[in-house]
Parts: C-alpha cells; structure tokens; sequence
C-alpha cells in the first residue's frame, strides 16, 4: 500500500490519469442515478430495475452495432426504445405503485428487473459484450497519460443530459407540472394537471437517460446480461449521498465516487477498490444522520 | 441414461449452451454409429438436462433429483468450476461416477473425491505455457529469465485464483519478479486502476484471467491507456472473441486455451479435431469453442468406459474410467488417482492477424510467437 503511494508520489502524472478516468467513469453512474432521483422525487418509486434499463439501452446498441449503426447512432435509437419501454412499463406495472407503500414499488421493480435480465440473456445470450466506438484515444506526456474519447463523449453526454433535464424541468409546460406534481400531486391535479401523464413521462424520461448511460457503458466498459446490479446499487448511493431534487449534487456525487473509487482501487488493491464505496456508503450515512441531529432535523 | 444439470439462463448461459452442444453433438454421433455395446446389449445414449440457473443451490438439488428422482446412474459436469465443486458431494454420496469437461479448479481434486472424472487440463496449468515462453524469449527483451517482471490481473473467484496461483508458482520457478498482484473483484468492469499501475511498474508480463468479462475489459483498456507490455496473456479471449469483436486491438494477445481445432488429434467417432470444428459450424452455426469440444470427450469417455466395464453395475464403471488411456480428437486422456487428466497439455496461441495462431507447445505450433509485442 505504502509502495503505491510512493508511485502515485513519484509520477504525479498517474494521479492524473486516476482522476479522469475516475471522473470519466462517475458520469456513467451519474446518468444513471439522474433518473432514479427523478423517479424518485416524482412518483415516489424507487425503481430498482435501473440497472438492467442500463443494460438492455447497452444491448440495444450492440444491436445496433451487429447491424452496421455507428454506436452514435445507436445511442439514440436505445433512448427512443426504452423511453417506449418505460412507458408501456409504467402503464402496466407502476401506476399501481404511484402513492402506496414503498416497499411495493422495490418489490415490484425487483421483479422487472429479474425479468428483463432472463430477457436479455435469452435474446441476446449470455456473454459479455463490448462496442468498438472506433473513436480511439488522446494521448499526453508520451503517452502516459491516455484518453478514450468516447469516455469524453460520456463525460460531455452526462453535463449535457443533466443541463437539458435542469432546463426542461424549470422552464417548459411539462417540467412545471413534473415539479408542481412532485410537490404536491392532488393540488396538481386539482389545477388541471394530468397527474397519471406526468408520472408516465417522467418514467420513461428515466428509462430513456438510463438507455443513453447504457449505450456509453456498452462502448467504454462491457455490458452482461446480468451486470446491471452494479449501476442500481451505484446509482441508489449516489442519490442517498447526494438528496432527491439536487441534479447538481447527484454529478457531484457521482463524479467523486468515480474518482474515491480509482484511487482506493490503486492505493489500496482493486480488491477492496468495491469494498471501499460500501465502506464510504456507511461512513456517509452515519455523518449525515448524525449532522441531522445536532441540527434536530432528524424526523422519526 | 446420463443426466446433466448445466446452466442454460443466469450468467453462464452462453458457456452452458455450448456445453449443451458438446453433449449433444457427442450423443447424435455415437446414435448414428450404432449406440454404445455393452455386454451383448446395444443401448442408444440420451441425456436428460435440467437448468440450473448458474447457481450452486439449483445445482445440487438437481443432482439429487437426477439420481435418485429419475435414477440417473451416470452424471455429466455441469460448466464452470463452481458447479462442479457443488453437486460433487452428492455424487460422491451416492457413488455415481461423473465425468466432467468443464470444471477446472485445483480444489476439485484435492479433497480424494472419488468419482470424479475431468478431461481437460487443470485451471492452475492454464497460463503455464505464457509464463515458460517468457523465460524462454527472455534475451529479445534484452534480460534474462530471473530479471522478468510479471504483473498479475485476476479475478477473484476460484478459477481465476487456481489460475494466479499456478502462474505464481510458475513464475517462482524461473525467479520472475512478481511486480502487480491484484485480484479483481467479480462486479468490477473497469480495470483501469489496475492498468495505470501497470503503466508506472513496466513489467516484462501482464497475465490477465477473469472469465470473458476480464479478457474484454482487458484488451479494449490496455488500447485506450497505451499499455505498452512486451507480452500480454490471458484466459478466456475465444470465448469472450476479443479478435473478432476488437480487431486491432487484440493483435498479438497470447491466448491459453484447452484445445484448438488446428491440433492434430483425431480418433474414430469424429475423424480430426477440425472435423469435429466442422461438424460443430454445421449443426449449430457458430464457431467451435473449447468448451464445446470437452463437453463432447466427455461423452466420448463415458461411451468408451461403458463399453469397457461391460455392464451397468456403478463400480465396474467407475473402475473402467479410472483406467481409461485414449486418444480423442480433444487430445489424449489418461486419468489420476484424482481423476485429473494427465496426458494433454494446455494449449497457447497468439492473435496474429485476427486469427488465433497456436504458438505452443512447439509440436503443434502453426507459427511463431511475436515477441515483444509492437508498442502501441
């Protein structure tokens, strides 16, 4: 351990290259944690399927791909389908579970979670997939430093995304009445607000940014099957870490966990590297109830 | 009259189909040929398969319910070590023998079970041939084989850690440096941190195994960051078609595999080891992998073993696989006292030209390895 610091010591510029690729793979997680906190703070719902959502926009994409789409092209294409499956999804199951007992809504998405992963491994088989983006890499300092563009594009996608949901969500017709909704859905409705459209949208408003994390993750890391698990327990952290309706912690949040991660994966050995965010989880949680308190803002 | 629980949906879908495929493939061949005689009866094989969701609870039940349920007496592996070791004690516990192509890890044969029968090579002697190469190129690196730096890449589960710990001893045995020794936790798909170490260390080896998964992130990663390594093995990259998926950036991966259709074993049932290839494209549209190819020997030394014995009683059997020598178009098979088989090597090959290109042991080889790797 003391020898891995000596050689982040001795070549800052391997700090560097641990920091971007930390903050590079935090945007993944951020799309995917936008969407929970959307989902969240709207319907109430916490959707623990957003990782196979994740997924299957990733499977789309390798679809694509196997057709001859550049991934770029796919990335749209998984978006417009899973925002289609989002909404025939909460058509179906969640608006059953918009208002009753949360405990319903993780049982529930559970279960679509357990059937899109046997989906996909029955269509799209089993096996790891991975998308050449053919976008290549930047290099600097000789090489020692190197950049995946599409990592870039997945930086740049998640601001992007995250600026384009603030604004929507602030100025036009639809985001003020997903806001007033989520605020308070029966004076909502009393004003003439469609509650049930409102909490359509902004699930498959989810299901699509999910689907564009996906298409990343399938060109700058690998998509299985049954790998959504990691972005759902991600993404639920970085919503405790960061509070419902804060887009600007959510990056924050998500972006410095990316980085904590590389870090403890290099100092430490990459086998604690994912011990180490659970132990981070802990850490953070107990702070927050504890400043809570001092503060007498604890509710029980 | 065998019965198999593999794993046809969870995260060994694809490998357990292609265990799936061996098995059947085997069982249609010796059909078309007359069955299998034993004593002065012909009997037809089938197999009766269960899914085991890729999880060793299922596993285990199915196993008792396929021996004493349905009265299964002969048992084909399941894939993946894992499985293997769950259902093994049931096995044992009635005194069924199984022969299994699929499960590797060390810890399978060191616990004296006795009805165990494997027919590829064990998981610690995967990356062996890699480790000797190195020592052997060691003066185009400029050193000698004492002064090589190896860097291990491993997932952490129990066939990625038999693989660490045969290249460790491997490695011990030429006085390499070991420099890097992470253990990959199963949910990561970013190697990353990993790579930048490899990046500030420089060692003369990077050897990488965590199933189709690590093979993936691996080559793809070490492309994006310019990770200059002379040589770099793993496991799993046909399985995981790193050549054909990412192209370029696979040239020159040396590759361990248990067998390859190049190979020039051959026996009666199937002709060569590129006519089982054959056969396989055929009858299931896609290219032949390893794990296909041991599934079916298996079969293969079930039939031979049967044959043998003359009878169906549980331990003339087992004692007929027990002293089983034959050549197969798997390569050839002779077992242990631990059921391990002893008589094949394991196999390496180097992605060159998008092919993959078997460089050793020197009697099969096709080409010759590039050493060192091309910087990037």
């Amino acid at each position: 351990m003391i020898a891995n610091l000596q050689i982040l010591l001795d070549a800052p510029a391997l700090s560097l290259q641990l920091l971007i690729d930390g903050i590079l793979i935090g945007a993944v997680f951020a799309l995917a944690a936008y969407g929970l906190a959307l989902v969240w703070g709207v319907t109430n719902v916490i959707n623990v399927a957003q990782g196979e959502f994740v997924m299957l926009g990733g499977f789309i994409t390798v679809l694509c791909a196997d057709y001859g789409l550049s991934p770029l092209i796919g990335m749209p294409i998984a978006a417009a389908s899973l925002y289609v499956l989002g909404w025939v999804l909460f058509q179906l199951v969640i608006v059953h579970l918009v208002g009753r007992d949360m405990f319903n809504s993780v049982l529930a998405t559970f279960g679509i979670a357990i059937v899109l992963q046997q989906l996909m491994a029955h269509v799209f088989g089993g096996a790891d997939r991975i998308v050449e983006s053919g976008l290549g890499s930047w290099f600097f300092l000789d090489g020692l430093i190197g950049i995946a563009k599409v990592k870039v594009l997945v930086f740049v996608a998640c601001i992007a995304l995250g600026i384009a949901l603030a604004i929507f969500l602030a100025r036009s017709r639809q985001g003020q009445a997903i806001r007033a909704t989520a605020q308070e859905p029966r004076a909502a409705s009393v004003l003439g607000i469609e509650t049930r459209r409102v909490y359509a949208l902004t699930f498959a408003l989810n299901a699509a940014i999910c689907g564009a994390a996906g298409a990343l993750a399938a060109m700058a890391y690998t998509i299985h099957a049954y790998g959504g698990l990691a972005y759902t327990i991600r993404s639920f952290m970085i919503v405790v870490m960061a509070g419902i309706g804060n887009l600007a912690g959510i990056i924050w949040a998500a972006l410095s966990l990316g980085v904590a991660e590389n870090f403890a994966g290099f100092i430490l050995g990459v086998q604690y590297q994912i011990a180490f965010v659970f132990g981070l989880l802990v850490v953070v949680l107990v702070l927050r109830n504890w400043r809570l308190k001092r503060k007498r803002l604890y509710l029980r | 009259m065998l019965g198999a629980a593999v794993s046809l949906t969870g995260k060994y879908a694809q490998n357990g189909l292609n265990t799936k495929n061996g098995y059947d493939l085997a069982i249609k061949k010796i059909n078309d040929k007359g069955g299998v005689k034993i004593g002065d009866k012909t009997y037809s094989l089938a197999i009766r398969y269960y899914d085991d969701e890729s999880t060793p609870a299922r596993g285990t039940e199915l196993a008792e319910r396929l021996i004493k349920q349905d009265g299964i007496k002969f048992i084909l592996g399941p894939y993946s070590s894992g499985l293997t070791k769950a259902i093994l004690p049931i096995v044992e516990k009635h005194k069924v023998p199984m022969v299994e192509g699929n499960g590797a890890a060390r810890e399978l044969f060191t616990k004296g079970y006795r009805y165990i029968f494997a027919v590829l090579s064990t998981s610690d002697q995967y990356l062996t041939p890699a480790i000797d190469l190195a020592a052997e190129h060691a003066e185009k690196l400029g050193k000698t084989p004492d002064t090589l730096k190896v860097a291990l890449a491993m997932e952490n589960d129990p066939f990625a850690q038999d693989v660490r710990a045969g290249v460790l001893d491997d490695a011990k045995r030429h006085g390499m440096q070991v420099v890097i020794d992470d253990q990959l936790p199963p949910e990561l798909n970013d190697m990353s941190a990993t790579l930048t170490k490899v990046k500030a260390l420089k060692p003369d080896v990077l050897v990488v195994s965590g199933h189709e998964k690590g093979a993936l992130t691996a080559v793809s990663q070490i492309n994006a960051l310019k990770v200059n390594v002379p040589i770099v093995a793993m496991t799993h990259c046909d399985s995981g078609q790193v050549a054909e998926r990412l192209g370029e950036a696979a040239e020159y991966v040396f590759c361990a595999k248990q067998w390859h259709s190049s190979l020039s074993y051959k026996d009666d049932l199937f002709g060569t080891a590129a006519d089982f290839a054959k056969e396989f494209q055929n009858s299931y549209g896609y290219e032949t992998p390893y794990q296909a190819a041991q599934s079916a020997a298996a079969v293969e030394v079930f039939a031979d073993a049967l044959e043998r014995a003359g009878s169906l009683d549980l331990e003339n059997v087992r004692e007929a696989l027990a002293s089983t020598e034959m050549e197969t178009f798997y390569g050839p098979i002779k077992f242990d006292a631990a059921g391990r088989n002893i008589a094949k090597p394991m196999v390496l090959s180097q992605v060159l030209g998008g092919e993959y290109v078997v460089v050793s042991p020197a009697k099969w080889a096709t080409g010759q390895p590039v050493i060192p790797r091309p910087s990037l």
